[in-house]
């Protein structure tokens, strides 16, 4: 189970609004009401039990025990908790809905591209003949 | 002693009463269960579909379809359409009918301006956007204006060609009957859990249905052994 205010993260507190973009390269615990844009590309966000998102979302991970009105896109997993409510469409490699949660939107599951080879091993490959790898996922729809 | 008397309590039960249900015997393979923490009303059951087997028969060999699911949420079928590789759409049609238009009070639902909104907060999509609709049994809990908009509606945001599930109970004496959580647990099984009971507004039989449906290209029914008629519809 997961604490309510998680250490190592910055945090927005219940009394808190906050109206514009965030962007944070840590871990980020929204309490309060936020209202714009939140990406936090590398890293996981949390909306607790009393937050009140009404934003765009980008994160490589989201958990939302608190209402959510806007698109999320979630790199790695999305969780939406029991009594949770999100409004919007999804875009993530996994998602994990808990009875009693609220969903009303699309959700599309996308598959996370395959670690690219490093330099070293690009040019190892092409040495030994391999053939070059041609990424088609994006020419799917 | 124990034991002898509860064999003989067990033989005169067996007199009396005849043998026990195959649904209380423990290797029954769908036990009726309770919901652990969700109150006492919950009753959790698998049940076969033939609906849903046809439903899916259409569906399961393409993928990156758009399936709108008018049920709510649930994570059994989230993880099954989206498996299957496609864009999954979710609304909660009941709870948002009871928060549009409170209560159960059918003559509430012919409000011209409700059912708009209704329509424009949970159907609001370009046309010919779905290639499948799982409806459930949402429609059997509306009264005939919103039930004609509702359709008007569908007919609008789906493909030609494309598929409806809908169940409509069978009992047309039924003056309450359960509506329930619908998740998906195989191409042709469900698991169903109750939600609680409400009065049916409209109660339907075959022909009805088929008036119901009839800008529709073609309608199939299933009847079931819970009262059921699980209805596929082709737009």
């Amino acid at each position: 189970m997961e604490p309510d205010t998680p250490r190592g993260s910055a945090s927005i507190g219940k009394a808190v609004k906050i109206v514009g973009q965030i962007y944070s390269r840590e871990d980020l615990y929204v309490d309060g009401d936020v209202e714009g844009t939140i990406e936090l590309n590398e890293h996981k966000l949390t909306i607790g039990p009393n937050g009140k998102v009404h934003a765009g979302i980008k994160a490589r991970e989201v958990v939302a025990l608190g209402t959510i009105q806007g698109n999320v896109e979630a790199n790695d997993r999305l969780e939406i908790r029991k009594d949770a409510k999100l409004v919007g469409d999804i875009r993530t490699a996994r998602i994990i809905i808990e009875d009693g949660a609220y969903f009303k939107g699309s959700i599309d599951i996308v598959k996370p591209e395959p670690a690219k080879p490093q330099k070293g091993q690009q040019s190892a490959q092409a040495a030994a003949g391999a053939p070059p790898v041609v990424n088609a996922g994006d020419n799917k729809r | 002693m124990r034991a002898a008397a509860g064999s003989l309590a067990e033989r005169l039960r067996l007199l009396f009463r005849g043998p026990r249900p195959l649904s209380e015997t423990a290797a029954s393979p769908t036990p009726p269960r309770r919901t652990p923490g969700r109150g006492d009303k919950e009753i959790v059951t698998t049940r076969q579909s033939r609906g849903l087997e046809q439903f899916f028969s259409y569906i399961r060999d393409q993928a990156g379809l758009r399936i709108l699911d008018l049920g709510g949420a649930s994570q059994a079928n989230v993880s099954f359409i989206t498996n299957l590789g496609h864009k999954l759409y979710s609304v909660d049609l009941l709870r948002s009918m009871e928060e549009t238009f409170g209560g159960e009070d059918p003559t509430d639902q012919s409000n011209a301006g409700q059912i708009d909104y209704l329509m424009r907060q949970n159907l609001e999509y370009p046309d010919e956007t779905f290639d499948g609709v799982l409806v459930w049994d949402t429609l059997e809990y509306m009264a005939p204006a919103l039930l004609s908009a509702t359709l008007d509606r569908l007919h609008r945001i789906t493909r030609p060609q494309s598929y409806m599930l809908a169940f409509f109970h069978s009992d047309e004496r039924a003056a309450s009957v359960p509506y329930y959580n619908f998740r998906i647990q195989e191409f042709n099984a469900l698991q169903v859990s109750q939600r609680g009971s409400r009065k049916p507004v409209q109660l339907f039989n075959n022909r009805t249905l088929e008036k119901l449906f009839q800008r529709f290209d073609s309608v199939k029914f299933f009847l079931t052994k819970e009262s059921l008629r699980e209805v596929i519809v082709k737009r």
